[in-house]
């Protein structure tokens, strides 16, 4: 599963981000990285992007980013 | 002895609050060399000899964007004596990580722990003796909205310049990875490169700015030490990042006592539940944008009758500058008639356009540091980037494109709060074609009288709709053929929802209004005296000739055999495809460019033999003298002095009299030519203030110039096809 997929007010841990370079850097720098819990908070009134609550902040991604994290134990 | 101490942290953790407060009144801004980020400078209130410099807002230091870039750049090459990293005490784990990023660099640091407020309205307590120990340098918890413990800081943070107390080395990797960074490091010492231990981490994170700057051999033997214990696949770059969110977790567990249960809903959550609901989120954004709009310039606010702050602001500034110009015109009164017009109408005409220009933008930026500072900003982005996704841009550019509707100016200033360097370059350009209020009384005039048969509101209501359409057009061609590199993501911190401190808001406002007096003033002054000197001089000035023949002895000679004429009969063949290739009509898209608005009272005074006294006359005796007075005749008498002025400036511009200049109709002939003339002032470069900001914005000419091109292209291109398709219907 990834974090796409998760409804809002679902959290869990994530495994590990699927993307590389830029990108995955700019994820694990938000904070992002593997065994850290987020939670999913709302989607946008046009259901793109999505709000996730992580490390005691809140953090916009697009779905497309959010795709790249995997989600799961 | 002066020390330089610079301020580091992330976007949002009041950095810019505390840099007020400590500098006071004494700030320089600029740009850091080769990109649009600012550079701020000042010195300490307290102390003359402590510069102190604001490093731009970043959540790292790696290498991919121009803010991470400058910071560590700065940090690693200039060395300040001493850094204060302010971290946001209300998220700290994300804070700290740039902390352990800025200890690697080995420059004496404090940690100004913000937001202490906060932190205590939450109940939470976080203990300080325990943060320092785990992070090796002394942390001082202020609030810098209010000052609170910010001389302290500043001690601690003075006293470590002096004594260069370099941080301690902290055990944030493991084993395997602290010999690792140590073996390269060794390697980079022997080779004598500087900054080893700061680069071996880097060399570690694969970081293409680093190993761009070293030796081949150096790369592979490092390269080689890596695959030894890591294997070749080794992904050290997320292994470093997560070994320091390790770290930053387990010192932050131990220093900090939560008392709030973390679910807890706080004003700020509330507040988001309204502006990012899912069916109120557009109407809320609406009133916030009509808000917006209405403050800057609106000449009916609110429906109140009165115009807005910004239009009040800009009339008072503007009647105060004509009576400086009548001051002018009374000392100048015996002076040659050419230096008369240049000082009243060259060069006190073009810092009236700029001056009149700052009281819209002064109130604007106010308003947009405070919607910034507040925390809406990002959610309006939040909830328009689905749409803007779509044609390239992100959700930020919204509110630069809205402001294009009024003016060009803030328009393109607004451009400034977009964070990637792509969406702000193509976001300059589409605010150029949108119709400010300047481009209506060209509308005005050709549906009046070229489309007076026609339905005039759909004919300026398509124009609405046309700038939009190219907007969405070029933006989608520039994505595709120009900006091809820097997709940008979109992972956003949303920030808490903060009341901001009215000074903060004002500073904000100010400098960014100074920036723009100063440097787009040059521009528009230059250009609008240059324009000033076309039009009312010709080779006969400088042989006696225009002399001797004007009954006053002025050297200057009427527009219609003016330089700008030639001008006009030389570029002339080359709007002959749109269907308006005669001199007249060229002159008119030249001098559009001082202000819009100045299209038609060129022509009316290109067009003299339509707007003789006689047709003045007889056309305003229409009028009763009740009227004549709210035109603008003194008492209700017909004057014909004033008559051409105020025909230009009142009937023209709104497109009152259907008979206006029927010459214009010899030059003009088709509805096909008319519209296209229309579209290509519409979309062709805007005024001098809004290149003056165009420049301020994208930096250099070289930009300036390709951004205009585009603007001409477009504005070619689409002219050119309304005139040959629409040749064919109309």
């Amino acid at each position: 599963m990834t974090l796409k997929e998760m409804k809002p007010g679902q959290s869990g841990r994530v495994r590990a981000i699927g993307a590389g370079g830029p990108l995955k850097r700019r994820i694990m720098d938000m904070g992002i990285t593997p065994g850290v819990e987020v939670k999913v908070i709302k989607t946008a009134p046009l259901g793109d992007p999505i709000e996730i609550h992580v490390r005691g902040y809140e953090l916009s991604l697009r779905r497309e980013e959010a795709l790249q994290i995997e989600m799961g134990d | 002895m002066s020390y330089m101490i610079a301020l580091a942290g992330n976007p949002n953790c009041g950095k810019t609050s505390l840099f007020n407060e400590l500098t006071g009144s004494r700030q320089r801004v600029g740009n850091w060399p080769g990109v649009t980020v600012d550079k701020k400078e000042g010195t300490y209130k307290k102390d003359k000899e402590i510069e102190i410099l604001d490093l731009p807002g970043t959540y790292s230091l790696s290498p991919y964007s121009a803010e991470e870039i400058i910071a560590r750049n700065y940090l690693v090459k200039e060395k300040p004596d001493a850094v204060i990293n302010i971290v946001d005490g209300t998220s700290l784990e994300r804070n700290l990580y740039l902390t352990l990023q800025i200890l690697e660099t080995g420059i004496p640091t404090v940690i100004a722990l913000n937001m202490m407020d906060e932190v205590e309205d939450r109940g939470d307590e976080i203990h300080i003796e325990k943060l320092s120990r785990a992070f090796g340098v002394p942390v001082i918890p202020i609030v810098a909205r209010n000052g609170r413990g910010i001389w302290e800081l500043m001690e601690k943070a003075a006293e470590t310049a002096r004594e260069k107390r370099a941080p301690m080395k902290l055990p944030v990797f493991d084993k395997k990875l602290q010999e690792t960074i140590d073996q390269v490091k060794a390697l980079l010492e022997a080779e004598g490169e500087p900054d080893s231990g700061w680069k071996a981490v880097k060399l570690l994170e694969h970081d293409e700015n680093v190993r761009e700057q070293m030796k081949e051999d150096l790369k592979n033997q490092a390269g080689k030490l890596t695959a030894k214990r890591y294997g070749q696949e080794a992904d050290l770059e997320a292994e470093i990042a997560d070994q320091r969110y390790q770290y930053i977790t387990k010192a932050v567990k131990d220093a900090v006592t939560k008392h709030s249960a973390g679910c807890v809903e706080t004003k700020s959550d509330k507040l988001d539940k309204l502006f990012t609901n899912r069916i109120l989120a557009l109407p809320v954004f609406a009133v916030i944008m009509y808000l917006l709009f209405a403050c800057t310039n609106s000449e009916n606010f609110l429906f109140l009758g009165i115009p807005s702050p910004g239009i009040w602001l800009a009339g008072v500034v503007e009647s105060l500058w004509g009576g400086l110009t009548g001051l002018a015109e009374r000392a100048l009164a015996g002076a040659s008639p050419w230096i008369y017009s240049l000082v009243i109408d060259g060069i006190m005409g073009g810092l009236g356009s700029v001056l009149g220009f700052i009281p819209l933008v002064l109130v604007l930026y106010i308003l947009i540091s405070f919607l910034e500072d507040c925390g809406y900003m990002a959610r309006i982005a939040f909830v328009l980037d689905r749409i803007f996704r779509r044609f390239g841009l992100s959700g930020r550019s919204f509110i630069p494109l809205l402001q294009g509707f009024g003016c060009s100016v803030p328009a393109v200033m607004a451009t400034r709060t977009l964070e990637s360097e792509k969406d702000r370059k193509i976001t300059a350009i589409l605010a150029g074609f949108m119709p400010c209020g300047a481009k209506l009384p060209i509308f005005a005039l050709f549906a009046s009288t070229l489309f007076a048969d026609n339905n005039q509101t759909l004919v300026t209501y398509s124009l609405y709709v046309l700038s939009i359409v190219m907007a969405v057009l070029v933006s989608l061609l520039l994505n595709k053929f120009v900006f091809r590199e820097g997709t940008s993501n979109f992972i956003m911190e949303l920030p808490q929802y903060r009341i901001p401190t009215l000074k903060s808001v004002l500073i904000h406002g100010w400098e960014k209004v100074k920036g723009f007096a100063v440097k787009a003033g040059t521009v528009i002054f230059v250009s609008t005296v240059l324009i000033w000197f076309l039009s009312g001089f010709n080779l006969n000035s400088f042989n006696g000739k225009n002399a001797a023949e004007n009954e006053d002895g002025s050297i200057m000679c009427g527009m219609n055999d003016s330089f700008m004429a030639s001008v006009g009969n030389v570029i002339a063949p080359v709007f002959r495809p749109l269907g308006f290739g005669e001199w007249r009509p060229a002159v008119g898209v030249i001098t559009g460019w001082i202000a819009k608005e100045n299209v038609v009272v060129t022509f009316a005074q290109l067009y003299q033999e339509d707007v003789t006294e006689a047709y003045l006359e007889e056309y305003f005796s229409q009028y009763s003298p009740k009227e004549l007075e709210e035109l603008g005749f003194e008492g209700g008498v017909y004057n014909a002095e004033a008559a051409g002025d105020i025909y230009s400036e009142n009937i023209l511009f709104e497109g009152s009299d259907e008979n206006a200049l029927p010459h214009m109709r010899d030059d003009i002939q088709t509805k096909a030519a008319a519209y296209a003339y229309m579209v290509f002032n519409l979309l062709c470069m805007p005024c001098f203030a809004a290149v003056g900001a165009m420049k301020r914005e994208l930096k250099t000419w070289k930009e300036t110039g390709r951004a205009v091109a585009v603007q001409m292209a477009a504005a070619y291109t689409a002219a050119l096809l309304v005139n040959m398709v629409g040749g064919l219907f109309l």
